[in-house]
């Protein structure tokens, strides 16, 4: 039997598109755990608010979902500042953040999900725009409309948000509050504050991924526990808080996940990021660029 | 009190119950108690890791379901008595739980709280691609209506319900036992300063190592008998996210520093829970437990145990 060029060639393709639409997905939690050392296990969840938001707003007005997501980003960034200033309060401040804070966005994650059932119920749903459907054909190669804008939306994002960290002060403050957050508070800033804009950032992240995820397959209140995973083997993967490193991993994911999903069926693609996850964890703690 | 004698009041609580249950001659009492029971051994087990080490663990559906599926594999292959397959759980679960331990325990807490959802997904794929265990179809469990041990016949529902009252009363003693022992302050010393720990010369890796052992060991005996429970199992129940949370929110709302934390947590949430489903809906009853985690873990870090001794606390200081 010979090797199926063709069929591997497209799978990888499949891949690098899923890849930077993970890239989005994990941007948030990239500078959530990655940065701000806040293990935010919900992210998830609020990415699939912002599905549904997307959604319904697209049912009932036939708004392009990118577009609601762009709207809706100040709501996202607001609802961040609000739950990191509750996470400050009750767990940062006291010291007990790994147990309990842990265990609040446990909660949050868990109380999310079950509000989206009790709303909308178990059915998937999903949204119409142009550009689903319709693929790209370059000789043998397929680039579907559907995995297409979403990537490209998403690398766009992902660049703004690395020159926002890179190039502005606010940017700059957030690395440094990642580094060394007394020598923060030295050059009278104050750390919270800082952290508080960058949190509401990683949540607003969310909106955007939310449009991008319902764009690329419907959704259903518990597809967002598949992204946990992904998700944090990303970040893991690509070195804690480095976007770009995020970006490679990302896509590497992307590519495995797809030659997995078409070469073996699936139902095993789910295995491989959090077995991929597990193995990081085990193996290469410090990521694939770590010292 | 002893060891010994503090087990002895426990059989004697838990036979109380029982007979209580029998002369009142409600089948729904013991379906009910039998899910109250499992989750006192759930939410015990977990507070050994959770509670102790101060090691989230998310994947406690992962280490049940492990039981419940490895009752399911001897049901096709061998069926064999519920205490062999309660035994044979335990060992499932608890090797797992060492070998996750060993993989990730060397790493910061938040890492292995990610690691166990992540082994969550992984076994929950495994299965949905294991036909021999019925994939995602799920498998039947045929069991019989009654089942007599030493000459009585009794119901099996009653059968299970008091098999889940030893693992019940098991846990809680096993959980006491560590907290007083040399264990158990190894245990604290980790939650409390884990670098101060390995300085002094404690042998964290190991103490943790034990931990995870116990801890998924037990939850895999929680699991065991859970398919004859049922009747019908697939992995999307077994895997119940339901378990995760109910196993962490209980003992975290009852106090998470002593084995009466859980306990009070699995009695109070486990028995709400029971009415909540039974007078509204199921789903509403988890969004009950959520936002009761929520609650409690920003307004009384400490859960029921810690408000009640707070309130001792300040009436013995009058």
């Amino acid at each position: 039997m010979d090797f199926p060029f063709d069929l591997l060639v497209n799978a990888i393709v499949a891949g690098l598109l899923l890849g930077g639409f993970y890239a989005a997905v994990t941007a948030g939690v990239s500078i959530s755990f990655g940065m701000l050392d806040i293990v935010n296990i919900a992210h998830p969840a609020f990415i699939i608010l912002g599905s549904y938001i997307a959604y319904i707003i697209n049912i009932s007005f036939g708004i392009d979902p990118i577009v609601v997501s762009i709207v809706t980003l100040p709501i996202f960034y607001v609802l961040g500042n609000i739950i990191y200033q509750v996470y400050y309060v009750s767990f940062e401040k006291r010291g007990q953040e790994s147990l309990r804070g842990l265990a609040f966005f446990f909660g949050l994650l868990f109380v999310t999900e079950v509000m989206l059932i009790l709303v909308f119920g178990v059915d998937y749903r999903y949204v119409e725009a142009s550009y689903i459907g319709p693929s790209l054909h370059l000789g043998n190669i397929d680039f579907p409309m559907r995995m297409l804008v979403p990537c490209i939306s998403a690398l766009v994002v992902f660049g703004l948000l690395h020159l926002f960290i890179t190039r502005t002060f606010t940017g700059r403050a957030i690395m440094a509050v990642s580094q060394d957050q007394l020598a923060l508070q030295l050059m009278a800033a104050d750390p919270i504050r800082i952290k508080r804009i960058a949190f509401g950032i990683s949540i607003a992240t969310a909106s955007i991924a939310g449009a991008l995820l319902v764009i690329i397959q419907p959704v259903e209140p518990s597809v967002g526990r598949e992204y946990i995973g992904r998700v944090f083997a990303i970040c893991v993967l690509g070195g804690l808080g480095s976007l770009p490193g995020t970006l490679v991993a990302a896509m590497l994911l992307g590519v495995m996940e797809s030659i997995t999903s078409i070469f073996y069926g699936p139902s095993w693609a789910p295995a491989v990021a959090f077995g991929f996850l597990l193995l990081t964890l085990a193996f290469r703690p410090a990521g694939l660029f770590g010292r | 009190m002893s060891t010994l004698r503090f087990t002895l009041v426990c059989a004697v609580i838990g036979l109380a119950v029982y007979v209580c249950g029998h002369l009142l001659g409600i089948g729904y009492l013991f379906f009910a108690g039998y899910t109250i029971l499992q989750f006192v051994v759930l939410s015990s087990a977990w507070n050994i890791l959770g509670g102790y080490c101060g090691y989230v663990n998310f994947g406690s559906a992962a280490f049940f379901a492990l039981g419940a599926y490895s009752t399911v594999f001897f049901y096709k292959f061998h069926p064999l008595p519920i205490p062999f397959l309660i035994v044979i759980g335990a060992v499932v679960s608890g090797i797992v739980g060492l070998g996750m331990g060993y993989l990730t325990l060397r790493l910061r807490g938040a890492f292995f709280a990610i690691a166990t959802l992540a082994m969550a997904v992984v076994l929950q794929t495994l299965v949905v691609n294991w036909d021999y265990v019925g994939g995602s179809r799920g498998a039947y469990i045929v069991r019989a209506d009654t089942i007599s041990i030493g000459g009585y016949s009794i119901e099996y529902i009653e059968y299970l319900f008091l098999l889940m009252m030893i693992l019940a009363i098991a846990s809680i003693v096993i959980s006491r036992t560590i907290a007083r022992t040399q264990l158990g302050f190894g245990f604290a010393t980790i939650r409390d300063d884990e670098l101060a720990a390995e300085a002094s010369g404690v042998p964290t890796l190991r103490l943790k190592l034990i931990a995870t052992t116990i801890s998924g060991a037990l939850m895999g005996m929680a699991g065991a008998p859970f398919p004859y429970y049922i009747g019908y199992l697939q992995p999307a129940s077994a895997f119940g996210l339901e378990y995760g949370v109910n196993s962490i929110a209980m003992p975290i709302i009852g106090g998470t520093t002593n084995w009466v934390g859980p306990l009070v947590g699995a009695i109070l949430l486990g028995s709400l829970q029971q009415i909540a489903t039974v007078t509204i809906s199921s789903a509403v009853n988890l969004l009950i437990v959520g936002l009761l985690l929520v609650a409690f873990v920003v307004i009384a870090p400490n859960g029921v145990v810690g408000l009640v001794q707070d309130r001792l606390r300040a009436r013995r200081s009058k």
